[in-house]
């Protein structure tokens, strides 16, 4: 996907000003944090729970290579034709390769996010292929020719005004006005597409290294189908879904639907062990499994490690203030909110998103809501560093810390200095105490709000008023 | 060197280790495969077939009980008249010589297709929980029949209701072995709520899945 990061900051200011984009977002908050919270409340030892999670995502992290191996040998038992690839290019290759090979025309496929970073459908398109999302969302963000906003509700900056004119132009039938009856004519458009597909192709959830299985979760049936219906299936899937066993997916899985949706579990969770078996009358005839780098090994060396715990549920991002305020589209590439400013940075370059991993007060909900425990807001303040370190913040930023560092070092002069500074302060505030617009860099404060004016004098000023007489009765 | 190693020696690297995992390592790291540990698990202080029940409603499913196998086309006629739903469809071939007709059905025993409306499976087992079917794909147990019918109909032995996802996998292990191409776990009608948050029942799944435990 074209990583659009470095416009942040002006793609963030127009979703604020779009009343559509903030009304859906209103609307997905409400109920996205609320059925979450209810659904917690059904394990009465969450935590405990929440810790081996944690526990067991940095086992699999620690044994990945030995656990891969494993997950591949029996995978290869089951019959299934395993591929590596190091780059998305690699990926969209061998997808190619292997619809080629069996003459693919058409394509459905289930919502998968390492496809989005590898820009699969657009890369398909291109080969003279006819590829279709089946997720409702994906399906309509396809039709739209946009990109997901979220990573489990990826239309959900759309409203079913926006749907029903879409669907209107491009089924060619009467306008509908109905959410349940605008699902049903998705339905109707694409049942066809399952059942004469040559290909299906579908992300990972998880890869089971004990049984060589691959895993999805899903509640409207398009990844059965795509997983059955088709006579070739090939499944994507980064590194680090690797989990050692069925029993240590089942832990995840409790997480995972009540984190992402609030749901106990999702309607269908797809465990695929190779392809049709001697005797079956369905399946596909061949299944290949893509084990995708792509970065990942990067992240795996580097001092944001714990960003690949994440099981991709989006509670962080449902539960961020930012996020909640701009929609997933101002962060510019796949993952949006706290663990996009963490992986696309170090996906994409940390020069090419250097507002994402700032874009955050720090507040810590996502940490606290984060079913694996990533500790996003620590990891956020590493990047931050990290752009400080390499030089990377603006000049200006860089100078303004470089005075104050020179003055923060000579008590006399820092004291001087703010002393004037708290007097003029107080001077321009004026009657309401109020700045209403700053010079230079505090440009970006006061664009916003107001700051409140010093009241003329500093705290050292008052401090020494205040000790003064003690000292003098000692 | 292929992708597969330069991926493994990244991830070596990236580890802090110099060559490849020795046998005794490989050998720690695979206990946790061979030993299946359970993880935590949510307090379950509940009797199986009054939370199976309770479950599959909350997940939209509806459900019967009959005394015998022998009931099941009476107790899905009356469901199906009940909810005016057409009266024909397929089964899975172990339900093949349920006197179906006799209920006033037609259901013929072989895997649905894109017209069929009504679907009626069996399920390894079921999963208390949740109100979880946990289906097997193989010769005889079409996984196209809990899919593409608007109308799932699974019928449920008492005794096969197990408490969660792990004793299904121990079940699993017991009885076969090894996973069978696709194990599908299915709790009530697909759903979608894509179009503004909005819970839609029959995305591309059945619309509605009745369950009939067999007591």
């Amino acid at each position: 996907m074209q990583i659009n990061s470095q416009q942040f900051k002006r793609a963030a200011s127009q979703k604020l000003a779009d009343p559509k984009v903030q009304k859906a977002l209103k609307n997905a908050k409400g109920k996205l944090v609320v059925a979450r919270a209810k659904s917690i409340l059904e394990l009465d030892n969450y935590e405990e729970m929440r810790d081996e999670a944690a526990r067991i995502r940095d086992y699999s992290l620690l044994n990945l290579e030995v656990l891969l191996e494993e997950w591949e040998k029996n995978a290869k038992a089951a019959g299934t034709i395993v591929h590596w690839a190091e780059t998305p290019q690699d990926v969209n290759r061998l997808v190619i390769e292997i619809a080629q090979k069996h003459e693919v025309r058409k394509i459905i496929k289930s919502k998968s996010m390492l496809g989005e970073e590898t820009n699969l459908n657009h890369v398909l398109e291109a080969a003279g292929l006819d590829v279709r999302e089946t997720d409702l969302g994906e399906y309509i963000i396809q039709q739209l020719g946009e990109t997901p906003s979220h990573i489990i509700a990826p239309a959900v900056h759309k409203s079913m005004d926006d749907i029903a004119d879409l669907f209107t132009e491009k089924h060619k039938r009467p306008r509908l006005t109905d959410i349940a009856a605008l699902t049903h004519e998705a339905r109707e458009i694409l049942r066809p597409h399952f059942l004469d597909a040559d290909m299906g192709i579908t992300g990972a959830n998880f890869l089971v290294a004990e049984t060589g299985s691959t895993m999805i979760v899903t509640n409207e049936g398009n990844g059965r189908m795509t997983t059955t219906m088709p006579r070739v299936h090939v499944a994507i899937a980064g590194i680090e879904k690797i989990l050692a066993t069925l029993e240590d997916v089942a832990l995840m899985l409790r997480l995972l639907t009540r984190s992402a949706t609030g749901q106990s579990i999702s309607n269908y969770l797809s465990f695929t062990t190779g392809p049709k078996r001697p005797g079956d009358t369905e399946g596909p005839g061949e299944f290949h499994v893509i084990i995708v780098d792509a970065g990942r090994t990067g992240i795996l060396g580097s001092e944001v490690r714990e960003a690949l715990r994440c099981i991709r549920c989006g509670a962080c991002m449902n539960h961020c203030p930012v996020y909640q305020n701009i929609g997933g589209h101002a962060y510019g590439w796949v993952y949006p909110g706290p663990i996009g400013s963490i992986l696309t940075p170090a996906y994409v370059g940390i020069e090419n998103a250097l507002d994402l991993p700032n874009a955050a007060t720090l507040c810590n909900q996502c940490g606290v809501v984060c079913p694996v425990k990533i500790p996003l807001a620590e990891l956020m303040r590493k990047l931050r560093e990290k752009q400080v370190e390499r030089q990377l913040r603006p000049w200006a930023e860089r100078l303004g810390l470089k005075l104050w560092g020179w003055a923060a070092n000579r008590p006399a002069v820092y004291g001087w200095l703010t002393k004037i500074a708290a007097r003029a302060g107080s001077l321009l505030g004026g009657k309401t105490g109020m700045l209403h617009r700053l010079p230079a860099v505090g440009r970006e404060w006061t664009g916003g709000r107001d700051l409140p004016a010093p009241h003329g004098r500093t705290f050292r000023e008052l401090h020494a008023r205040k000790t003064r007489p003690m000292s003098e009765k000692r | 060197m292929s992708a597969r190693e330069n991926i493994l020696q990244r991830i070596r690297a990236a580890n802090g280790r110099t060559g490849a995992p020795g046998a005794s390592e490989r050998e720690a790291a695979l206990s946790r495969l061979r030993e299946h540990p359970r993880g935590p698990l949510p307090s379950m202080n509940w009797e199986l077939l009054p939370r199976f029940r309770e479950r599959c409603i909350a997940m939209m499913s509806s459900v019967a009980d009959v005394a015998t196998l022998a009931e099941v086309p009476r107790a899905v006629a009356n469901y199906l008249t009940g909810n005016k739903l057409p009266l024909s469809g397929v089964c899975w071939p172990e339900f093949a010589n349920l006197d179906w007709a006799g209920a006033g059905l037609q259901i013929v025993a072989r895997a649905a297709n894109g017209n069929d409306k009504v679907g009626i499976t069996g399920t390894y087992c079921a999963l208390a929980e949740n109100g979880t079917l946990m289906l097997l794909s193989g010769q005889d147990t079409h996984a196209a029949t809990s899919l593409l019918p608007d109308n799932h109909i699974a019928i449920v032995p008492a005794s096969r209701i197990v408490r969660a996802m792990e004793d299904g996998w121990d079940l699993l292990r017991s009885e076969h072995g090894r996973l069978p191409r696709q194990v599908n776990f299915v709790s009530g009608p697909s759903r979608t709520a894509d179009i503004e948050m909005t819970l839609v029942m029959g995305a591309h799944g059945p619309f509605r899945v009745h369950v009939v435990i067999v007591l």
